[in-house]
């Protein structure tokens, strides 16, 4: 039986699994509804000097009738008083030892984060969770990304926190910057134990077309908010893999982004993450989830071999390369299955019209199109929008050339090949 | 035009197919491939553009999508509820190889042309009067689609109508789950209003007007009579007993008038088309307890669709294969059974299997008389085993004379008949201007 423990930054937990300081992590009674459902970890929704927040204050992306691909929000940090989350966490970490209870913070002057840790840690807290991200209301009251954003900034508060704290520091970093490494160099400068990331992304969700208001509407208006969910996956598979992949950082990283299944949080772990915090697939679906991200995650580490999660944790970052270092000479092309085609033709308009017009509709009424492998270019655009999983597959060909990067092309004027394609 | 009874036999039934709601009509919607190219248009005899419509509905473009359906057939409500879209559209659908469900288009192309028809949308406009007059024979689908393409390239139509009401079988003729009557009704409304198109009811062409008179008073004449009455078997004897009808004689009864089988215990059907099983769904339906289909040849050779015969059979219908009746029986006037014979594959009577199938209600459907041999009195017009002769473009072959729908075809769906009244059309532009009409509907 795999061993799911996790450690990020000395705060252990049973699982990997956390959910992410929200909307989720509100209340005592949420979060320990989730520990009893099999959630590792949670972070508290953050505390500070409680808010007032706005009616409504989310929105989703739809798309192609799959509801919530995107989710936005601009809810601020806790409307509730210190004194009333503390209490709650004092009872769950009484009642769950073993679960791991990180609590968020964002405060403004040096006293009251001395304060508040000094609290929170009075009252049970595994860890800290210093919310430098949040991209909407809280920063332009100079809280949130605004500090994750100025790396001297995010460093002086970082030590502010860490001189005081006797538990791990972890800084959550905004994605809103250009590029993610110097942002965690100043936490781990200002002495930070780990790191986690991505907070949302600065977003207006969408815009009603009859009222003429961005979305959501708070009455006639409606401001940015926080975007989150599936659709930032990606871009927070790559902030964490830059992260992790970069030498001159040393830090535990919790991923957070879009994660709503195992598979998801093997990504993040394979790019580094040592534990994964969710927010936007429980308020979707519910604490249940949970159930199958354990189950997935347990049978594959079963099928793989990994015994504990320390295996597999960053077993991508080294695959996970800049662009002057993949092999140039590497040549692909794509075939297609006339067994399991069904003739929608997708993949000659795509390449026709996006790509290298390399695939040539049938000419025997057949419907199966045939790729001119001579001009294929390897791009991958055919199989990505065949309805047929199979059907439509790459495969490698001999070019004669050595594996070549386009940097030891320049430094080293090794060969390249011929450019492919018709245009 | 006369009103429509309120209290019709057809308006008993409900839709065999549920229609869409707007979520149900994105969530089938969203799962069309939107293929290039795609083989449902090619299986459609108006070639909408299918994944066109589809693709709109699910950008919320709704009136987008009903313009584009229309703009290819201006019955697409009505093709919408009646075509058998298992063997044309979503018979073809690409999703069908990789065993999913095909796309049910008839439900989303329903979903969007009542919506049309619900909000007013309307599509088209006339062009500028040509100051040519077109006669059309018969209110069919074949003459509603050629009378709006007319109307709207400017020309003046008046349609021939020897019943009260507009629609021909669309009216008359489909099974009440499918469509009814005041749904044919409120089409041919929604057709017409594109003005230009005078309906004149109760007109039996060829006595008054003469054929030679419509020649004289119009520039062109398009024939859409459609196949006309059921076929008898008037050799048999007892077939003018009480109980014995048409079988489409009987449906135009239920769907526009009432009828009583109170008193029916044991019906038959005789035949192996739709009609037949049209008329097998229809009397279960309304409560007959013992409904039988008698055909001659194989339930392999039923020309009925087989998806609508398994239904049928759901609803306990029996059938007697390789079976015909040699005479019906009554008590008194009235109908009481057939007498019948099982033949051989060679469909030759087998000697001593004659049976007594006890029957109080016989329908006949066994084909229809064919479309009426005084068209061929003109020179240039041949009607040939039912039909009458025509081009690709619906030319008869005498100078401004042309045809479409079931008196052409022996009897198709109701789109082939929308494809080959507009198809007409424009060859009737082009008789009428020495132009050729564009392809592309105007549409608003």
């Amino acid at each position: 039986m795999p061993d799911l423990t996790a450690n990020c930054a000395g705060i252990v937990s049973p699982n990997p699994f956390w959910l992410a300081s929200g909307p989720p992590t509100n209340s005592g009674d949420q979060v320990m509804r989730a520990f009893d459902l099999g959630w590792g970890g949670a972070v508290w929704k953050t505390l500070g000097d409680p808010i007032q927040n706005v009616s409504s204050r989310f929105g989703a992306l739809n798309h192609n009738g799959v509801r919530i691909i995107g989710f936005n929000n601009n809810e601020l940090i806790t409307d509730r008083s210190f004194q009333t989350n503390l209490a709650e966490i004092t009872q769950v970490k009484k009642l769950y030892p073993r679960n791991a209870v990180v609590v968020s913070l964002m405060l403004d002057t040096r006293e009251e984060w001395r304060d508040a840790i000094t609290r929170a840690i009075d009252a049970g807290a595994d860890g800290l969770e210093l919310n430098f991200g949040c991209p909407h209301g809280m920063c332009e009251r100079g809280m949130g990304s605004a500090v994750g954003q100025e790396p001297s900034v995010n460093q002086e508060i970082t030590s502010w926190a860490t001189e005081i704290s006797s538990v791990p520091v972890l800084v959550k970093l905004t994605p809103n910057v250009s590029d993610i490494t110097p942002h965690g160099l100043a936490s781990q400068a200002g002495g930070a134990h780990g790191v986690s990331l991505i907070n949302t992304v600065k977003s207006v969700i969408g815009v009603d077309l009859e009222r003429f208001t961005p979305i959501p509407a708070v009455g006639h208006t409606g401001t940015n908010g926080g975007y989150c969910g599936p659709a930032v996956r990606p871009i927070a598979l790559h902030m964490v893999g830059t992260l992790a992949r970069e030498p001159r950082f040393k830090l535990p990283i919790s991923g957070i982004g879009g994660i709503s299944t195992w598979k998801h949080a093997l990504e993040f772990m394979l790019l580094g993450a040592s534990t994964v915090q969710v927010c936007t697939a429980a308020m979707h679906y519910g604490f249940r989830i949970v159930e199958d991200m354990i189950d997935g995650m347990e049978r594959y580490m079963r099928s793989h071999g990994f015994q504990t999660l320390d295996q597999l944790i960053g077993k991508a970052v080294g695959n996970f390369v800049e662009w002057g270092e993949l092999d140039i000479n590497f040549e692909s092309v794509a075939r297609i299955d006339p067994q399991r085609c069904i003739g929608c033709q997708l993949c000659y308009l795509a390449c026709r019209d996006g790509s290298h017009d390399c695939i040539e509709p049938a000419t025997d009424g057949s419907r199966v199109p045939t790729v001119e492998e001579g001009e294929c270019v390897g791009c991958n655009l055919c199989s990505l929008v065949c309805p047929v999983p199979g059907c439509v597959t790459m495969h490698q060909v001999d070019n004669g050339f050595q594996p070549t990067s386009w940097n030891e092309h320049l430094m080293l004027e090794k060969p390249i090949r011929h450019k492919k394609g018709v245009h | 035009m006369d009103k429509l009874a309120p209290d019709r036999t057809e308006t008993c039934f409900s839709d065999l197919k549920k229609p869409f709601n707007l979520n149900q009509a994105m969530v089938e919607a969203n799962r069309c491939l939107y293929c290039h190219e795609p083989p449902c248009v090619d299986a459609c005899p108006t070639r909408i553009d299918i994944p066109t419509f589809i693709r709109k509905i699910t950008t919320e473009n709704l009136h987008g999508s009903a313009a584009t359906i229309f703009s290819a057939n201006v019955l697409g409500m009505s093709c919408a509820r009646v075509c058998p879209v298992e063997l044309l559209c979503s018979g073809s659908c690409v999703l069908t190889k990789e065993g999913i469900p095909p796309i049910r288009i008839g439900l989303l192309q329903r979903f969007v042309t009542d919506l049309a028809y619900q909000r007013g949308w309307s599509f088209f406009q006339r062009a500028r009067p040509s100051h040519r007059k077109v006669a059309l024979i018969g209110s069919g689908p074949a003459s509603l689609s050629c009378a709006h393409r007319l109307a709207q390239l400017g020309h003046e139509c008046v349609i021939y109508e020897k019943r009260p009401f507009p629609g021909g079988l669309n009216t008359s003729g489909i099974a009440p789950y499918k469509m009814q009557a005041h749904d044919s009704l409120a089409e041919v409304d929604w057709i017409t209003s594109i003005g230009g198109i005078t309906i004149r009811h109760g007109v039996q062409v060829g006595r008054d007007p003469t054929l030679q008179e419509l020649e004289a008073n119009f520039d062109a004449v398009f024939i859409g009579t459609g196949q006309g009455p059921d076929r008898r078997l008037d050799k048999l004897p007892g077939h003018d007993l009480e109980g014995v009808w048409g079988a489409m004689q009987f449906i135009e009864e239920l769907k526009l008038a009432s009828v009583d089988l109170s008193q029916v215990r044991n019906a038959v059907v005789l035949g192996g088309g739709n009609t037949a099983v049209d008329a097998v769904h229809e009397l279960l339906h309304l409560g007959v307890p013992g409904v039988t289909m008698i055909y001659r040849r194989g339930k392999q050779l039923m020309k009925g669709y087989a998806h609508e015969w398994e239904k049928a059979l759901h609803l306990g219908a029996a059938a007697l294969w390789f079976t015909v009746p040699t005479a019906f029986v009554g008590q008194g006037c009235r109908l009481s059974g057939l007498k019948c014979v099982s033949t051989d594959s060679a469909l030759k009577p087998i000697a001593g299997s004659e049976t007594m199938v006890p029957a109080d209600l016989a329908l006949l459907a066994i084909g229809q008389q064919g479309a009426d041999p005084m068209f061929a009195e003109l020179d240039g017009i041949r009607v040939q085993g039912g039909n009458i002769v025509v081009d690709q473009q619906g030319f008869t072959g005498r100078r401004g004379w042309y045809a479409g729908g079931d008196c052409t075809n022996g009897g198709k769906e109701v789109v082939f008949a929308a494809a080959q009244g507009r198809t007409a059309a424009q060859a009737i532009h082009r008789h009428l201007t020495g132009n050729p009409a564009s392809n592309g509907a105007q549409h608003a």
